[in-house]
């Protein structure tokens, strides 16, 4: 059985990901298990007392303290998720999707995801999530760690949902993008929307060659595709694009180069997600 | 990685900077006190706390942890200063930073999980009378006006809590005694400028004055493993201490590090090998510090308060700092460990005491945790000794017997094993079952070796049977029974 895990955490990006939900779990026929994620402890003070004496047994006296407060407070916050959860499975079930399981868990998302990922077919979050505020302008701290760990499809939606009628393919003749195209050929569900194969650059021969054989086996698996190359920088190029208006989704492959090039760099990814507005596909 | 070092840093800002106030004022009494317990100027405790709390606040493995120049360092050092003198302070700081940041690379700090609960208490326990005791000296010659002003003091320090929050009561304490003292002229009492010099300056670089030879560091040596092995231990201890209060996980093994980065800091600023404080910890996280840069505003805080401040804190009587150090040594001891005793188990109990008892009379706290790691591994051994368990199955028509061995075999089980056997019965063939039963070493064998030798010699031939892969590994390898005896080896199987 198909499933795909869906990331919830209630910020303003959660309608638009119940919505991406349902809409790629009507397409590939899956279930959907949905997770919360507790806010992990970022050494965080929940009391203060400035007194700064230490009577007899002030240890033990400050542990229980410290226990019985952050005990409060997480039951505050398992009923704060378990109520997103079940908004979250309510908006899905409304959408159509009869099989929603739901979950809290305590830890990092990305562990998380990738305890879970060999239940699932594809992962679907949010840009930015609540925790993202800590590090504004930058990607969700959250997301990026996902995205590099994981080894399933991704989905990451924008702030609103948009039935997809177009979509856009980044192609740069990478091995990644390969995966990317071999992914959309196994799983044919985007097949009813327009795709645009976009290369970024001029005059490499090989990879125009390969990106007529892709578009060639696109079609041969049911897409309508048009070929579209540009000059320019990648990322800006996509973007605009993007921006146009005319394009719902990018589908792209993640993360083609090594670790390192990207300590150097900086990644094509990394670079992208932050620029587009629109939902992209990372496929592996 | 990089994020979450930052947010070690700075997820808790406000509450970090007013805890690293507060801490700053626990740490100058304990700073000064010790300094001149250990026979040098408060400046190089002081200098100390400073270096360290700002180094270990950027390397160390535990954030929110408070470490600064610290009594149980400082009374190592009393004979080192007294005998060689002071300029061997710096080498013997350097060289137990040395040691330190070999401990950390080795990951000594997994060696931890060999202090048991008990030492950890005991040890606690002894810092809390250690401390204690080294405010004692200062009532000599002072008469009642010190004890009044000691009583003064500490009814501020637990009173006002009642009252308010939001002031740390030490800081009142202080602040209160000094002007006491200041109003009513009280000339008699010693005050913090009676005790030597304080800092005027900020510090500076220097380089050991010593002759470097093999004679310095057979000096050397003893104190610095001394130093290293306490520094280590309070502060791994004082980590767990912290790790309980904020439900996160520390690295132990880069606080030893780190701890050995801060002490070669401080040794080359002129400053004393310090280490976690548990006190001024608890404090900073009762005064909301959670992050790396608690540690650092208590530490530059320190700095400011001295140097800006020198002449005011001249003025303190020593009477407050006696008060702040009876407090720290009140909230260290650890007091359920007392009302405690009649429930705990009593090897735990023994234990405890055993470490309090060593540290106390030697003030010696590595010496204390010895004794108490080494009693604790012997009960240990004889509680495990105890689960041998042997019965026996006699077919008396055919002269047969069968032992059944059920537990651990070592050397602190194997004479109860060799005990358990009837060498006078007269039997034809004996069976020992050790299926449920394992080998642990050299006496264990031996042990085996006698028996089967003995059941030979009184006639009857023995099979051992049911022994497990790497007891039959240790039983061949070290065994003497089977020697001569070809079929035995199959025997065992």
């Amino acid at each position: 059985m198909n499933a795909i895990l869906s990331c919830t955490d209630g910020s303003v990006y959660a309608n638009s990901v119940y919505q991406y939900t349902a809409w790629l779990a009507q397409a590939l026929k899956a279930d959907v298990h949905l997770l919360h994620m507790l806010d992990p402890k970022y050494h965080k003070a929940t009391s203060q007392d400035l007194s700064g004496h230490l009577p007899l047994g002030a240890k033990s006296a400050l542990l229980e303290e410290l226990v019985a407060q952050e005990s409060a407070n997480a039951k505050l916050a398992q009923a704060y998720g378990q109520a997103i959860l079940e908004a979250g499975a309510a908006q899905l079930k409304s959408a159509g999707i009869e099989n929603v399981k739901s979950e809290q868990k305590h830890g990092k998302l990305s562990e998380i995801v990738t305890k879970l990922e060999d239940q699932v077919d594809a992962i679907v979050l949010g840009k930015r999530g609540h925790n993202a505020d800590f590090e504004t302008g930058h990607l969700g701290s959250n997301l990026e760690r996902v995205i590099r760990t994981t080894q399933k499809a991704v989905l990451i939606a924008p702030r609103a949902f948009q039935p997809i009628q177009q979509f856009a393919i980044a192609f740069d003749g990478s091995s990644s993008a390969q995966a990317a195209i071999r992914y959309l050929i196994e799983h044919p569900f985007l097949t009813e929307a327009h795709a645009y194969l976009i290369y970024v650059g001029t005059g490499n021969t090989a990879i125009e060659a390969t990106i007529g054989e892709a578009a060639r086996s696109l079609e041969k698996a049911g897409y309508s595709i048009t070929v579209e190359q540009r000059a320019g920088i990648p990322e800006k190029i996509i973007s605009e694009i993007a921006a146009e208006g005319s394009i719902d989704l990018l589908v792209m492959g993640a993360y083609g180069h090594s670790p390192m090039r990207h300590l150097i760099v900086g990644s094509t990814t990394t670079a992208m997600i932050r620029e587009v507005k629109i939902p992209i596909l990372l496929c592996r | 990685m990089r994020s979450q070092y930052f947010q070690e840093w700075f997820s808790n800002p406000r509450s970090d900077l007013i805890a690293g106030l507060v801490v700053a004022l626990a740490l100058i009494p304990e700073a000064i006190a010790f300094s001149i317990l250990a026979g040098v100027d408060p400046k190089i405790g002081l200098y100390a706390s400073f270096c360290i709390a700002v180094v270990i606040a950027f390397v160390g493995g535990r954030p929110g942890m408070i470490s600064a120049a610290t009594g149980a360092m400082a009374v190592l050092m009393i004979s080192l200063v007294k005998n060689h003198g002071l300029e061997y302070l710096l080498p013997v700081t350097l060289l137990t930073g040395f040691f330190q940041i070999l401990a950390g690379c080795f990951k000594l700090g997994n060696l931890m999980r060999f202090v048991s609960k008990s030492v950890v208490t005991g040890f606690v326990n002894a810092l809390a009378i250690i401390i204690f005791m080294a405010q004692l000296p200062e009532f000599k010659q002072q008469g009642a006006l010190m004890y009044g002003m000691v009583a003064f003091g500490l009814l501020i320090i637990y009173g006002l809590p009642r009252l308010t929050a939001a002031v740390p009561s030490p800081l009142v304490c202080i602040v209160a005694l000094t002007c006491v003292a200041y109003i009513f002229d009280l000339n008699t009492l010693r005050t913090v400028g009676d005790m030597r010099a304080l800092p005027d300056t900020l510090p500076v670089f220097l380089l050991p004055e010593v002759p470097i030879n093999w004679d310095t560091l057979w000096i050397l040596l003893p104190y610095a493993i001394s130093l290293t092995v306490v520094g280590l231990l309070e502060s791994l201890m004082t980590a767990t201490i912290v790790d309980e209060f904020t439900d996160t996980k520390s690295n132990k093994n880069i606080e030893c590090a780190g701890q050995g980065i801060a002490n070669i800091t401080s040794g080359f600023f002129g400053g004393m090998a310090g280490c976690a404080m548990i006190g001024q910890s608890v404090i900073n996280v009762k005064s909301g510090g959670r992050g790396r840069l608690s540690t650092f505003s208590a530490g530059v805080i320190l700095l400011i308060l001295i140097v800006l401040m020198n002449d005011l804190v001249r003025q303190i009587p020593m009477a407050a700092l006696v008060a702040v150090m009876i407090m720290v040594s009140i909230g260290t001891f650890s007091w359920s460990s007392i009302t405690s005793l009649n429930t705990t188990p009593r090897s735990s109990s023994i234990v405890m005491l055993a470490t309090v008892l060593m540290t106390v009379f030697s003030h010696n706290l590595a010496l204390g945790v010895g004794t108490g790691v080494l009693l604790s591994a012997l009960f240990f051994a004889h509680k495990v000794g105890r689960l041998l368990d042997i019965q026996s199955e006699e077919d008396s028509s055919t002269q047969r017997k069968t032992y059944f061995i059920h537990g651990q075999l070592f050397f602190g089980s194997a004479d109860r094993f060799a005990a358990a056997f009837d060498f006078q019965e007269v039997l034809k063939e004996v069976t020992i079952d050790v299926s449920k039963a394992h080998f642990w070493d050299l006496s264990a064998v031996a042990a085996l070796d006698r028996v089967v030798l003995k059941f030979r010699r009184e006639g009857a031939d023995v099979k051992i049977v049911g022994m497990n892969q790497a007891s039959q590994t240790l039983v061949l390898k070290l065994g003497t029974h089977h020697k001569n005896d070809a079929d035995c080896p199959q025997a065992l199987h």
